[in-house]
């Protein structure tokens, strides 16, 4: 038992319950406006303080990191009883405590490939929130070649020379370190990358903000002149990182969809078939007035049902100790056009009212939809694009093999 | 929700993909087509029997194996597999929920051993229109001295050419429309006044269109609460529908394997066409699609043993997903298989013609769609 209660899941069950109702802050049982998302991190404001407090003893807890190792400050528990701490949050509707690339993507992939002092000096900030990290993968000429990528590190004896250019690296602007894929031999394609890592703050290293159609502004690229990184921020060996790659794009496929795209975090929006009956109108027995509308809604709600129960099923077949590799990639490739075809059905249901931009005039809800439509139609090119992604399990999974 | 089966749930599976595979093969429809027989197999009857494949549903203490709906979900699929030609969905599903659900103890007591020993099969007649309705039925049963007359017709009753015994929804009141005012009624096939009219259907699997003219029904063969047929038809439909789908994503399954397998031997320009990124990315999509139609069924299934009280919505969703996904699947099996899926020889073509069949029986995917669509309220 790698947690030291009662292995009553019950017991454990009762003792999470209590734990939460004494240390989850009541305004912590509110749906989340997104600007009171803690990424942790040197720059987190904390605009509500109880989103602080709350970190602070989850943190302790290890429950940030609810399954990894106790000794390096996680929660140490097994499968069952994490998802038994997930329900009793999701019980009293208490906010994720911390988002974190740290959390989702990097720390798993360091607590298979990173060496033990690297694990000691990354991870318990990881788990804190005290450690913001971005992920240096794409480059301007490399997007879904991600191999392809020219980014050059030097060995220059006692530390490594870094030059070249990422592209949509999420929050680059916001992180304190990033991961980073880098090539260390010109020669081989996938043989020649190293995965590194290094501070944000260190010299040559820059960060602009590119703004998408939605408005917004989540990326960055992000320049490297003469950045000099230690050598023993190197992880795993040197030419060695292409498999660290590949495994870290599993969890953050598996993330990205687990979040749903960061869709439940709880915006003001309204669901769905909520927009459709108010804008659509409804007849006496409630029904949609539009039936091909109501018909294509109700085959999207069918859709969103039966992804949610294949993760769910995958999730239950991996417990069995069944083989469910690589449905990261169909998982990645369904949740992405179940957002999209979400947000155009929305769009489709608000009318005109979903045409609105900024200013008064448009429901704030609405106006919200309206750009989270725009935002999604990067969900099927952030993280491996959907034709990847195809391209992994027709490959992978279904053994096609390429021209020969 | 459990989506992984107990041992004795994987053994009743393997059981059934090798029988289906050993001695119900699509060759074996192909040749109860070309001789005639329009789908009636006495002798896999006997053989499906033998094996328990009847009685899967019905306790023990009627003489079956009492192993649930996952259990015969693993049959369904391996059935759906091969486009087997067998009673089961009629019978082992529906024939033995509607007794078991709606029955007497007398009648349980007559009528499930003989279902379990494959001595009777049962089919039911419930549409009248050439779509789905429960609720549209317009056959009148009459209240008489000893029980009821019916007069009505049904339309396309699947398994209804061969059946022994037929679970008739008649209307006790009220007008076509209404979900109020239904009866069920076991009326044998040589009740008199009953005809069944044998139907040859593009899937070779058979039906019967069946006209009701004055057939006298004793009280003892009412099934359920009188009048409240509903009650009892829904959660009969229901269990229906969940077996069917798995029924289609046994055929999918196979309908893609066998595409699949033709992808990476078949070539043109001197590649083999599955190292195509058009061929690939569809093949790709169809499996997604396939793993999200397994993990409905799959919760529809468990649903049922759990007595949840979300079977209705889950039902819809199985068969609608099934029959959106069997109809991608087959589709692109004769696709990509050019002009060999064409011919008859090919099995593409079974698998296409058996899908729009099992799209359209207990309702199509527009019709659980609009169902889906009110159980969540819009």
């Amino acid at each position: 038992m790698p947690y030291d209660t009662p292995s009553d899941p019950e017991a454990f069950r009762q003792e999470v319950r209590e734990w939460l109702e004494e240390n989850c802050p009541k305004s912590m049982r509110t749906p989340q406006p997104e600007d009171e998302v803690v990424w942790g991190g040197r720059r987190e404001k904390f605009k509500n303080p109880d989103s602080k407090v709350w970190l602070e003893r989850m943190a302790e807890k290890g429950w940030t990191a609810p399954t990894w190792p106790k000794e390096l400050g996680g929660g140490g528990l097994d499968r069952e009883q994490t998802k038994i701490l997930h329900q009793e949050m999701g019980r009293i509707n208490a906010r994720i405590p911390l988002h974190s690339f740290g959390l989702w993507m990097f720390g798993p992939a360091l607590l298979e490939f990173g060496n033990e002092e690297q694990k000691k000096r990354f991870i318990p900030d990881i788990i804190h929130g005290r450690t913001r990290w971005c992920q240096g993968y794409s480059e301007p000429g490399a997007g879904s070649d991600l191999a392809g990528l020219q980014t050059k590190c030097e060995d220059k004896g006692d530390h490594y020379l870094i030059n070249g250019q990422k592209v949509w690296t999420s929050y680059a602007d916001q992180a304190d370190w990033i991961f980073c894929l880098v090539r260390t031999d010109n020669t081989v394609k996938h043989e020649g990358i190293s995965f590194i890592l290094f501070d944000m703050e260190s010299e040559g290293v820059e960060t602009r903000p590119i703004k998408l159609i939605s408005g917004s502004s989540p990326f960055c690229e992000t320049f490297f002149s003469d950045v000099k990184v230690p050598k023993d921020q190197l992880v795993g060996d040197v030419n060695g990182g292409w498999k660290i790659a590949k495994r870290l794009l599993q969890f953050e496929r598996s993330s990205i969809s687990a979040s749903g795209f960061g869709a439940a975090r709880g915006s003001g929006m309204l669901g769905l078939e909520e927009y459709a009956k108010i804008h659509v109108g409804t007849d006496k027995d409630g029904a949609l007035l539009d039936g091909d509308l109501r018909g294509r809604i109700s085959d999207h709600m069918m859709y969103a049902k039966a992804f949610g129960l294949t993760v769910k099923r995958s999730g239950e077949q991996a417990k069995a100790g069944q083989e469910v590799g690589h449905t990261a990639s169909i998982i990645k490739y369904a949740a992405a056009k179940m957002n999209q075809d979400k947000f155009e059905l929305m769009i489709e249901a608000l009318g005109t009212e979903g045409l609105g931009w900024e200013g008064e005039g448009f429901d704030k809800g609405a106006k919200m939809a309206t750009r989270a439509w725009l935002r999604s139609k990067g969900n099927s090119i952030e993280g491996g694009t959907s034709e990847i992604n195809l391209n992994v399990v027709s490959k992978r999974v279904l053994g096609l093999r390429d021209h020969q | 929700m459990t989506f992984v089966l107990t041992e004795d749930q994987e053994m009743l599976r393997d059981t059934a993909v090798n029988f289906t595979r050993d001695e119900l093969p699509v060759k074996h429809l192909r040749s109860l087509r070309d001789s005639g027989k329009n789908g009636v197999d006495a002798e896999g009857r006997q053989k499906l029997a033998e094996l328990g494949f009847f009685g899967v549903l019905i306790p023990e203490e009627y003489d079956g194996v009492g192993m649930g709906m996952v259990a015969l979900g693993q049959v369904m699929e391996a059935q759906g597999r091969t486009l087997a030609a067998t009673a089961l969905l009629q019978t082992a599903c529906m024939g033995a929920s509607a007794i078991l659900l709606g029955g007497t103890e007398e009648q349980k007591k007559e009528w499930l051993p003989k279902i379990a020993s494959g001595e009777v099969t049962t089919a039911l007649a419930l549409d009248e229109g050439s779509h789905h309705s429960p609720a549209g039925v317009a056959t009148e049963a009459e209240r008489d001295g000893q029980g009821y007359t019916l007069n009505g017709a049904k339309k396309y009753v699947s398994d209804g050419h061969h059946a022994d015994v037929f679970i008739v929804v008649g209307r006790t009141f009220g007008e076509a429309g209404d979900t109020h005012g239904l009866t069920l009624f076991l009326v044998p096939r040589d009740a008199k006044g009953l005809t069944v009219k044998s139907l040859n259907t593009v899937d070779s699997h058979g039906a019967a269109h069946l006209t009701l003219e004055d057939v006298h029904v004793p009280e003892s063969h009412v099934l359920g609460a009188p009048d409240k047929g509903m009650d009892l038809l829904e959660p009969v439909l229901d269990r229906g529908r969940i077996a069917l789908a798995a029924e289609m994503l046994g055929s999918a399954t196979a309908a893609f394997e066998l595409t699949h397998e033709y992808l990476q031997t078949r070539k043109q320009f001197g590649q083999l066409i599955g190292s195509f990124q058009s061929m690939q990315h569809r093949a790709a999509k169809m499996f997604t699609e396939l793993e999200l139609t397994k993990s409905c069924v799959g919760a529809a299934l468990t649903a049922v043993d759990e007595q949840r009280n979300d079977i209705s919505e889950l039902a819809s969703l199985a068969k609608a997903r099934a029959g959106e996904t069997v109809h991608l699947v087959s589709n692109e099996t004769v696709q990509m298989h050019g002009g060999i899926g064409m011919t008859d020889d090919h099995d593409s073509g079974f698998y296409m013609k058996r899908a729009r069949v099992q799209e359209a029986l207990l309702g199509s995917a527009s019709f659980h769609r609009d169902r889906f669509a009110r159980i969540n309220g819009f």
